[in-house]
Parts: C-alpha cells; sequence; structure tokens
C-alpha cells in the first residue's frame, strides 16, 4: 500500500514538473500548520481549510463564492411553523472515503450526523473528551449548547434538530467547519482499536478529497477521493506546502513549486499583478476592523462627539499607509460581500472642519483621550500601531489629544472588554458563518455588553431590530431589519467603522475553478490545471 | 574518567532542576491567557474559562501543577499540546531530527571553512588575505539572517534557479520517515534523485544557519592560533627545522583548538535552540519554530516540556565538547 502511495505520489509530483497529462498535482502554499484534523476542536482558518474543506462536508455548504448555503449532505430540509424544529433529510448514496486500515461497510446515514453533534454536546458520550484538554470551542462560542434541546433519528435518512429558541443563524451555523459530519462507523473502530486520538490525526470523511498523510509543519498529502457524492475532482492529488513566510511563498509560486497561496505582502501585489506566469484574485474579506468608543463614558455617551470623532478619521489615509491601498474604507458594521449589506447608507465624511465645530457645539473643549492600538496584526488590521498614529494626526487637528495604549494581545482582548474602560479600543472582526447576525448582535447586541460589544452600546431600538431577524426566518424580512438596525448603528456611530481589508489571492496562470469565498476559506474542490 | 563523567552528571540534576523551574514559572510570568488565547476575538463566557482552565488543570494551586509535572516527566509524559492537543514527545520527537540534520550540516559547514580560513587569517596576518577573511567574517557575524536568507532565495532560487526555494525535500518524493533525517531517509526509501532533492534543499538553510558560527570560528581561530604561534615552544618547532606544515599543523593548531572547540560546542547549542529565523525562511519544520509559535500562543505544556529536552541536548553537547578536551590536550584528560 505504501509502496503503491509513494509511487502514485512520485508520479503526481512528476506531472507537476513535466506538466504531463495523466496525473494532476495541485500544490498549495499554506500558511501554517493545522492544530489537528478534527474541525470541531479548533478555530483557527488554517485548520479548517486542511481538514474541514478538503476532508469532510457538513448538512448544508455554503454556495461557492456566496455567504449563502445550500445543500450539501442534507438534500432538503424543512422548519416548523414554530421556527423550533429543522428536518433535515440526508443525502442518499453519500460514501465516506477509506483509510489503509478502515473501509467503510455502509453509506452516511442519521447516525453519523447524530453522532457528530452529539460527541460536541455530550459530555457522557466517550467521544466528548477523546483528546486531554479538548474543547468544542465553536460549538460552544456559536451558543449551540444553549440553543440545542435534542437531536433525534426520525428514520436512517432523515435528523431532526429541535431548539430551545427561535434561531434562524442555526441554518447557517451547521454549514460551518465545526458542524462537519464524521463517520460513527471508523469512530467506533478507532475506540475498539483503542486508538480514538487517530479520529483528530487521520481523518475521514465524505469530502472531496483522501487524507493521505500529514508530515509536521512541512507538507499534507491528500488524493481524490474516488467515490465522492459530487463527482470525482478534477486534480488527483493535493498537496499543501506548509510555507509559513509570505515572501517565500510568493517566490515557491513564481518557481513554480506551488499553484496558489494565501495572504502575500500587502508590498508584492502590484509586482505579482505585472508577472505574466501569475493571476490575481481580490475580493473584500468577511471583515470590519473598527474604532469603538466607550459608549458609557463621557463625552462619549454624547451621539455629537462620536459623530465628530468618525468624521475626523480620514479613512482612505489609513487604508494607503497600512494596507497599501488593499482594503475599502468602511462604513457599515459588516463587509460589502454580507447579504443585507445596506448600500444607500452614506458614510460620515471626512471633514475635519465640520467635525471641530460638532465637538465645539457639544460644548466639548481640550479633549484629551486614549486609542488602543493591537499589538498584533490582524487581517482587518495589518498595523493598528500606524493606524493609531493616523488617527492620533487626525484627532490633532480637530483640538483632540491622543495617547496611544497597547497591552499584549491576550490581555488587550480582556481588558478592552471591560465597561468601565476608558478611551476608544481598536479591534475587528473576522465573520464565522456569513450571517449578518454574526456581526450586529454578535458585536453590537445588548447581550454582548461587557463581552464582545466592546462600544459598551446598548441601544434598545437597534436591540429589537437585531433580536427580532435573529428569529426570522423569511431571509427577505430578515434583510430588512438588518438593513434598517445599520441605519440606526450609522445615526449612534457606536464605531468609527475603518476598513474591509481585501482577500488578495494570488495564483499561476494555469489554474482554473478556483472560486475565492468571501468567508476567507480556501477550499479546492472543482480546482483544475490547464494543460 | 567514570568520576569525571559521573561528577558531571551529578550536576546536571539541579541543572535540570533550575531549568524546569525556569521554563515552568517564567512562561506564567508573562501576560497572557492561554484559554483566552484559545478563543481569539470572540469573548468566553467567564463559566466556560472556568471549565476549561480546570480541564487542564490551570485551576490547581501552581505547586501542585509544578509537581505533577515534573511527576509527569520522570514518567516519560511531557504533557500535551494545549493547542494541538497532541503529547509533547510526538511532536518534539518529529521535528527534532529536522533541526538537528540542519544544525549538524551549519556546523560542519562553519567548521569546514571557518578552521582553515582562520589558520591562514592568522599565519599571513595583516596581508590583504587576512584582512579580507576578517572583514567578510564581520559582515557575516552582523548578517541580519532574515534578509540573508531572503536574499540568496530570490539570487539562488529565483534568478538562477539552481536551488530550491524552500522544503527539506522536492514534493516529487514521498516516504514515511524512518530516522526522521531526511538525508538517510530518502538513501534508504531507494527512490532514485531522492537524496539529491534533500541534499539540495540542505544548501541555501545550511549557508544561512553557518554563517555566523562561520565567522565566530574563523575569528576565534586566527585569534588563538595567534596565541599559540607566538610560543615559545613554536619558535622552538621552527628553530629545530621541522616543516611549516609541521609547526602549525601539528604543534600549534592542537593547543590552538581547545578554545574554538568551546566555541563549536556553544554554537552548536545555539543552533539547536535558535534556528527560528533559518527554519522561518526555509519552512524548515524543526523545533525553533515550533517553540516560538507556542510562546505566542501561550501553550505552556510545550514551552516547559519543548524547553526541558532542549535544554537536556545542550547540556549533553557540552558534556561531549568537555570530553572531547581531553583527547585534544593531555593535560586535562580526565
Amino acid at each position: 500500500m505504501l509502496k503503491k502511495m509513494t509511487f502514485a505520489a512520485a508520479l503526481a509530483a512528476a506531472t507537476i514538473l513535466s506538466g504531463a497529462a495523466n496525473a494532476k498535482t495541485f500544490v498549495y502554499c499554506s500558511e501554517g500548520s493545522p492544530e489537528g484534523f478534527d474541525p470541531g476542536l479548533y478555530t483557527a482558518g488554517t485548520t479548517f481549510d486542511a481538514a474541514a474543506h478538503t476532508v469532510y462536508n457538513r448538512l448544508l455548504e455554503f454556495k461557492k463564492g456566496t455567504t449563502e448555503t445550500e445543500p450539501g449532505l442534507a438534500e432538503s430540509y424543512e422548519v416548523s411553523d414554530d421556527g423550533l424544529e429543522y428536518t433535515f433529510k440526508l443525502r442518499p448514496g453519500v460514501k465516506f472515503q477509506t483509510t489503509d486500515f478502515f473501509t467503510p461497510t455502509r453509506e452516511l446515514n442519521a447516525d453519523d450526523v447524530i453522532f457528530s453533534f452529539d460527541r460536541q454536546m455530550n459530555s457522557e458520550n466517550p467521544w466528548n473528551q477523546y483528546v486531554a484538554g479538548g474543547s468544542w470551542e465553536y460549538f460552544a462560542g456559536m451558543g449551540f449548547p444553549e440553543l440545542i434541546e435534542s437531536i433525534e433519528k426520525v428514520d436512517d435518512m432523515t435528523v431532526k434538530f429541535k431548539l430551545k429558541r427561535k434561531e434562524a443563524p442555526f441554518l447557517a451555523n451547521v454549514a460551518m467547519p465545526f458542524a462537519s459530519v464524521m463517520s460513527k462507523e471508523y469512530a467506533d473502530k478507532l475506540e475498539a482499536d483503542g486508538n480514538m486520538a487517530q479520529l483528530n490525526q487521520k481523518p475521514l470523511g465524505t469530502g472531496p478529497f483522501q487524507f493521505v498523510a500529514y508530515q509536521q509543519d512541512a507538507a499534507i498529502r491528500y488524493k481524490a477521493h474516488p467515490d465522492y457524492w459530487n463527482g470525482k475532482q478534477p486534480i488527483d492529488d493535493l498537496v499543501f506546502a506548509i510555507t509559513t513566510d509570505a515572501a517565500v511563498r510568493y517566490q515557491k509560486l513564481q518557481a513554480g513549486e506551488c499553484h496558489l497561496m494565501p495572504y502575500p505582502n500587502a508590498a508584492d501585489v502590484e509586482a505579482m499583478k505585472a508577472n505574466d506566469d501569475l493571476k490575481v484574485m481580490e475580493q473584500p474579506g468577511l471583515n470590519v476592523a473598527y474604532l469603538a468608543f466607550n459608549t458609557t463614558q463621557a463625552p462619549f455617551d454624547k451621539v455629537e462627539v462620536r459623530k465628530a470623532l468618525s468624521m475626523a478619521v480620514n479613512k482612505q489615509a489609513i487604508v494607503d499607509a497600512v494596507f497599501q491601498g488593499a482594503a475599502t474604507p468602511a462604513k457599515n458594521p459588516i463587509p460589502p460581500t454580507m447579504w443585507s449589506y445596506n448600500e444607500s447608507i452614506q458614510d460620515d465624511p471626512y471633514d475635519p472642519e465640520a467635525a471641530k465645530k460638532m465637538l465645539e457645539d457639544a460644548g466639548v473643549t481640550d479633549l484629551s483621550m486614549k486609542i488602543w492600538a493591537m499589538p498584533v496584526a490582524r487581517p482587518y488590521m495589518l498595523n493598528a500601531r500606524r493606524a493609531a498614529e493616523l488617527m492620533q494626526e487626525d484627532f490633532a487637528k480637530i483640538g483632540v489629544d491622543v495617547e496611544i495604549v497597547s497591552y499584549e494581545w491576550a490581555e488587550y482582548l480582556d481588558r478592552s472588554k471591560a465597561k468601565d474602560r476608558d478611551g476608544a479600543v481598536m479591534l475587528g472582526w473576522t465573520g464565522d458563518n456569513g450571517d449578518p447576525d454574526n456581526f450586529l448582535d454578535t458585536l453590537l447586541g445588548c447581550d454582548a455588553v461587557g463581552g464582545n460589544n466592546r462600544a459598551q452600546w446598548c441601544n434598545q431600538e437597534y436591540d429589537d431590530l437585531v433580536t427580532k431577524a435573529k428569529e426570522t426566518t423569511d431571509q427577505a424580512e430578515r434583510t430588512k431589519l438588518y438593513e434598517e438596525a445599520q441605519v440606526i448603528f450609522k445615526r449612534e456611530a457606536p464605531w468609527v467603522t475603518i476598513d474591509h481589508s481585501l482577500s488578495v489571492v494570488p495564483m499561476r496562470k494555469e489554474v482554473t475553478g478556483f472560486v475565492q469565498s468571501p468567508l476567507g476559506d480556501f477550499a479546492f474542490d472543482g480546482v483544475d490545471l490547464a494543460e | 574518567m567514570v568520576r569525571f563523567l559521573l561528577g558531571r552528571l551529578a550536576v546536571l540534576i539541579p541543572t535540570f532542576i533550575g531549568v524546569s523551574i525556569i521554563a515552568f514559572s517564567f512562561i506564567r510570568l508573562l501576560p497572557g491567557d492561554p484559554v483566552a488565547l484559545l478563543s481569539g476575538e470572540r469573548v468566553m463566557s467567564p463559566e466556560r474559562h472556568a471549565q476549561i482552565s480546570a480541564q487542564l488543570g490551570f485551576d490547581r494551586p501552581i505547586v501542585v501543577q509544578y509537581l505533577d509535572y515534573i511527576w509527569g516527566i520522570l514518567q516519560g509524559d511531557f504533557g500535551t499540546s494545549i493547542v494541538t492537543k497532541r503529547p509533547i514527545l510526538d511532536q518534539f520527537s518529529a521535528l527534532f531530527p529536522a533541526t538537528l540534520e540542519l544544525a549538524t550540516c551549519a556546523i560542519i559547514f562553519a567548521v569546514v571553512l571557518g578552521i582553515p580560513a582562520g589558520i591562514f587569517a592568522a599565519i599571513k596576518r595583516g596581508s590583504f588575505f587576512d584582512q579580507t577573511i576578517m572583514g567578510t567574517a564581520l559582515v557575516g557575524y552582523s548578517m541580519p539572517i532574515f534578509w540573508w536568507g531572503l536574499l540568496l532565495i530570490i539570487f539562488f532560487s529565483g534568478t538562477l534557479q539552481w536551488t530550491p526555494v524552500s522544503g527539506r525535500i522536492s514534493l516529487l518524493y514521498f516516504f514515511p520517515p524512518v530516522t526522521g533525517f531526511m538525508l538517510i531517509d530518502s538513501l534508504l526509501s531507494g527512490q532514485a534523485g531522492a537524496f539529491k532533492s534533500a541534499a539540495s534543499h540542505l544548501i541555501l538553510p545550511t549557508i544561512v544557519l553557518g554563517t555566523i558560527p562561520l565567522a565566530v570560528i574563523a575569528r576565534q581561530t586566527r585569534s588563538a592560533m595567534l596565541e599559540v604561534l607566538s610560543e615559545d615552544y613554536v619558535r622552538t618547532a621552527r628553530a629545530k627545522g621541522l616543516s611549516p606544515f609541521r609547526v602549525v599543523g601539528i604543534h600549534a593548531l592542537r593547543n590552538a583548538m581547545i578554545p574554538v572547540i568551546t566555541t563549536i560546542g556553544l554554537q552548536v547549542g545555539v543552533m539547536l535552540a535558535g534556528a527560528i529565523l533559518t527554519e522561518t525562511i526555509f519552512s524548515w519544520p524543526g523545533i525553533g519554530k515550533w517553540m516560538v509559535d507556542s510562546v505566542f500562543r501561550r501553550d505552556y505544556p510545550v514551552i516547559q516540556g519543548g524547553l526541558l529536552l532542549i535544554a537536556a541536548i545542550i547540556m549533553i553537547v557540552n558534556l561531549i565538547v568537555d570530553l572531547l578536551y581531553g583527547l585534544i590536550n593531555p593535560r586535562i584528560r580526565h
């Protein structure tokens, strides 16, 4: 088996170099090592790319290039009239992958779905603690323990989720990596062999690619799942060549050692675009960077003060200096690729004169404040210190004196939550599931005050709208509610919305079929290499 | 000899305990909460935080945690990573051979070039040759590694396409690790071209990691040599009419090597623990990068376990260096 595999890999790789036809290997220069291969246990995008989008599927999947869901392992679903029961009809004939020590005897059924969720919610399940210190971070983070009443097997191919309350984002949540469907039969086999940790090291699912091997911090190898329910992939082998430095990834891409890379250095993008062997895809990422005032403290409890400060910030200058153009100034708290983004909202104009007058009219003079700058680069803000310095200059123009403060990252996150925190905090968010609720309620709802709501902003009118939207299953109606909520947000200005960074994906010219995900995922089903 | 060894081993025990206390406590003195970092920007509820802390054993008194950690180590259990949930010893043993292979090549590179360069510089003291070598060594010593590595990649891998950009072997070759040393495993695999590929992947990282030790060794050899060459016994040897080769190569070199070996021993330690930049540039799957990532993630078990393992290896290297002295200089034969 091993010999066969080696030969296949050698042959496949020979093909990349020679460009010959019969076996195609696609090499992705990934940015880091996966933490493991059980998507339920982790929260990093790198891990999801390596485990969830290759090996596994979910009941629903995100439609390529959008944040909308479409049928995955469930071919259809029904929602009860009270919005509390979701019944998923499973797709028949879905085959699991194989490993060198396990060949499945049956196709996907309801037991697999129930197992995949029960292990995360039920502390009695032997798989709940199958790795030391394992915790189901996303399952908890998305509020599933408090949300799910029960999961029932209606028949072999039907599963019913009963919820404790109405929650429309539930559908988007089951399309998230943590909700990947595992094989119960494979888990049973590992348990019987006393080898449970293998589930996190040798994953086996229904997805487009079958796991072959992981060489720690070096490479992950997959081959196309021959019996994939959605058709075999055009490429035969997929390799993640782990390359942590962006400049080196670029060199490898140029040298033809890989076909596609994530997260280029902003400074290299122009050269990439000019390179005849490469092409570059761009799209606003599903993220936002913001400066959150503490709206419970004077003078930031006054709308006019927040508005004035918002008008004083030259967002374009920040985008140019920090991202070298690879970002767009933000006007709404949700990114433009997300459904319900309110196009009609006008951003506060950059107008220092008007801002200064507005402050004076509000009776605020000699204002000194703190701006918190994150100590780390995040996708939505590559250099918070630089951005804070630019804002410091902007605010100086309207007579506001700024002191920039920073703390170690974990400490920063912790301290910035405090209700009595002083100053304005720079932070941001990358969407989890493409649902507007994941921004508008998670970051700005009244329940999140003292937590994710760094502005400590609780506006009843706004909160009623996002709560209603959460409980409404009709998407058109939800869209309207969220659009309205964005109007209130803009009027009240609890944040200065700074930017949405662009997600830039350079690849070799011969790559076809890659679709950029607004969720920031890198998934290679459907990808091919032109001859 | 046995007494010397036992004596040295006895010193290792308190050193080991000291390292374990430092490794254990220093990382905890750094601000930053590993549990909170697990959820990133997403705020974790206090209940959930408490629950996970308890699962990881962080809710216990610090002394209990330390004793538990030591007890685990005595049983060969270095703990489990908070992030990857994998045993630390597994990860270390998968990554360490890569670091060791690179460090070995780099030290061979540094010694093979550094010692002769130092000797010639000493013999031709003050000459153009001496000044060139010492000037180059100074440049090498001051070289920012990250810049140097990228420069070599851009020139040799990008422009000339002589060497691969990064990694340990071409993706063409895939075989299960036997020893973890790619040069050996590629030979064992029997695949044509695998060894050549592994060797070509080693060239640039070896040069980058070996640059600073090369400079240090060359300078150290030169100054040790100069000192020895002015000794009376060297003059006597010359007066006896011995060939310059015997005078320098046999009489002088042997004594000059003592401080050089100390330097080499120290450089090995530096390279094992400090290959982080080289490993990052060349996507080299070794322990340097693993340790630094763990510091950023406050992965306490990895840091305390990894540091202890690295310390143990450095202590062993130093022990070997001490034994080597005896071989070279009979006066300190144990």
